[in-house]
């Protein structure tokens, strides 16, 4: 892959990845806070029986990711998932029961599980 | 979804923080990453240091010295060579603040590092890390080889003619080498020990050159006011202390975790409205800030607007942000003792003030809470926390009567009970403790005689029993069982 040597090409590279990412748009992404506290707390177990569910249920559309920190040590581990055409929404405590319900509740039929962590902070978006 | 209302958090170190994957450049470039280093590139140098002066942006580690002034003494100072570090040797009880951002958003650091070193004029950059932190490390270092490979380190940086690489050096997690002239030295591979100051580092550091020293949080701001603004990021927080602050929620609270609040954001709404407050309907009784550098904030300071003065106005300070909250339950000598253990331990021994001062705080906190303290013990303290401020080299030593002193201010009566009634007011100081049982309530279940581990109840089934006091451990195990509440502690 070239290197991008010049603010244009750091631009036009972001264009790229932006419209890789608005296609991506009609997919269901799962992200799961995996830092040192969180796979500690079993995030890695909530992300393979995820991973196992939706495999076992034969889901297609569904895009895994990793991510840092998400902030809330209290309902660790945490998994956030965003559901085509809705906004992205934050669940706490996540074990491996937990986590099969959320593909086969959540996922699949859009119905409410418990354990929603409320949005309590405005990020800063540059 | 919460109420506007309900919104006190601002995200802006840790604004990507559980957003994007931290091991893909793609994810940053995404959300505008590095171009806050190409706007730079278009700038002088001069006038990247005004930037961030005018942002206000002070450090994040917990000294609180202005970035940009800092920036500005390297810039000034000639070199052959300059260097621009970044500490993230975090080593607070109860902080992590900083392996959160290095965890979910390491490119933010490796970005900053290099408009910081463009700013000084520095071609190499070093982030001191703890070995204890692997993730942090393998994510960091995937970061920087990403962003060589893609020519955002190295040579020649978006052709404009600047030359900027980064390693990784490793603490070996010594608290002290947190203080920046002790990590220069630990970097150097010498014992990891503080020097007296002047010379700053800014003025002679790392190999007797020009270094700047930035803490993790304090360099993940940077981009942000970088494509922000500085009017923008002047326009958070308070008249002195400008922007947010990322705070650690430990200890008796119910909601723990990471929060970013403005600067000015009350301890009231920290620990209540975001914190969820004491959990099991406990009382709050006190909040340390600053780690074992600060001190107890209590009841009366709830509605102190946080910033960098304000908290040294209560002999506290910032910190890097840890928060460790205490309930009803916790006896604050005993809170102070914890933390001058820990720094007992931790003191590196160069100066006496530290090294032997921190030994006998210790000892008579010790003494006070096995019920031998007296008031003359009370006045040493005093006068020996005193003289340690007074005294001692670097930071560490100055601050670590903090968490004595302050609380011997705020809840003097605890000392004074300690000393003058042999009594620990929050039950919590064993030697002073005594477990009797109230023959009213007693129903001679026997439960109690079944846990005891030294067989010090006795009485007979159906009738009151007694705890022989001079035989009790006073480990507590009846009083947790009994279902009467007819043991009384204390």
């Amino acid at each position: 892959m070239s290197t991008i040597a010049s603010l244009d090409a750091l631009r036009a590279r972001r264009e790229e990845i932006l419209a890789r990412q608005k296609a991506r748009n009609g997919k269901i992404v799962i992200n799961v806070s995996l830092a040192t506290c969180s796979i500690a707390a079993g995030g890695k177990v909530a992300l393979e029986a995820m991973q196992d569910e939706v495999a076992l249920n034969g889901i297609a559309n569904v895009e895994f990711m990793q991510s840092g920190c998400m902030t809330f040590c209290y309902a660790e581990p945490t998994v956030e998932i965003t559901l085509p055409g809705k906004a992205p929404v934050v669940f706490g405590g996540v074990d491996e029961a937990k986590a099969r319900e959320l593909v086969t509740e959540y996922v699949m039929k859009g119905e409410p599980v418990e354990g929603i962590i409320p949005v309590t902070y405005e990020r800063v978006v540059l | 979804m919460a109420a506007t209302t309900d919104i006190k958090q601002l995200r802006i170190a840790t604004r990507n923080c559980g957003f994007i994957d931290p091991e893909s450049l793609d994810d940053y470039i995404a959300v505008r990453g590095y171009e806050g280093l190409a706007k730079v590139l278009t700038m002088t140098p001069a006038e990247v240091v005004e930037v961030i002066k005018t942002a206000g942006l002070r450090g994040r580690g917990g000294g609180g010295f202005p970035t940009g002034v800092k920036w500005g003494i390297a810039l000034s100072n000639q070199a052959d060579q300059k260097y621009i570090v970044c500490n993230a040797d975090e080593g607070d009880p109860g902080a992590f603040m900083d392996r959160a951002v290095l965890e979910g958003d390491p490119h933010s650091v490796v970005e900053a590092m290099a408009i910081g070193g463009y700013a000084i004029g520095a071609t190499l950059g070093a982030v001191y890390i703890r070995a204890e932190y692997p993730l942090a490390i393998k994510r960091l270092r995937k970061a920087i080889d990403d962003a060589r490979a893609m020519g955002l380190l190295g040579k020649n940086i978006f052709g404009s003619g600047f030359n900027f690489d980064i390693e990784i050096k490793y603490g070996a997690g010594a608290f002290v080498c947190g203080e920046e002239t002790a990590l220069i030295k630990s970097m150097e591979g010498r014992r990891g020990e503080p020097v007296s100051k002047p010379p700053f580092p800014a003025q002679s550091g790392y190999w007797k050159k020009p270094t700047i020293v930035n803490n993790v949080e304090t360099l993940a701001n940077i981009p942000a006011i970088v494509i922000k603004g500085a009017d923008w990021f002047s326009s958070i927080g308070t008249a002195t202390s400008k922007g947010t602050k990322v705070f650690a929620l430990a200890g008796k609270i119910v909601n723990v975790g990471l929060i970013e609040v403005p600067m000015g954001t009350t301890l009231r709404e920290v620990i209540f409205d975001i914190g969820g407050g004491c959990p099991d309907g406990k009382e709050f009784k006190a909040v340390q800030t600053g780690g074992p550098s600060g001190g107890a904030l209590a009841h009366k300071d709830l509605d102190v607007a946080i910033d960098y003065e304000s908290l040294i106005a209560r002999k506290s300070m910032m910190g890097s942000g840890g928060m460790v909250v205490m309930d009803e339950d916790d006896c604050m000598v005993s809170v102070a003792k914890f933390f001058l253990d820990f720094t007992m331990d931790e003191t590196c021994g160069k100066c006496t003030p530290c090294r032997i001062g921190s030994k006998r705080l210790y000892e008579i906190l010790d003494k006070i809470t096995k019920g031998h303290g007296t008031k003359a013990d009370l006045a040493r303290l005093k006068s020996l926390s005193d003289s340690i401020k007074d005294t001692a080299l670097c930071g560490l030593g100055q601050t670590m009567p903090n968490p004595i002193l302050s609380t011997m201010d705020t809840f003097g009566h605890e000392y004074e009970a300690h000393v003058s009634q042999k009594k620990c007011p929050a039950h919590v100081c064993t030697a002073m403790l005594t477990y009797t049982i109230n023959p009213a309530k007693c129903t001679g279940c026997t439960l109690c005689t079944k846990v005891c581990p030294v067989e010090c109840i006795s009485g007979t089934k159906k009738q009151p029993h007694v705890i022989d006091a001079s035989k009790c451990i006073k480990c507590g195990a009846c009083y947790d069982k009994c279902k009467f509440d007819s043991i009384i502690k204390m």
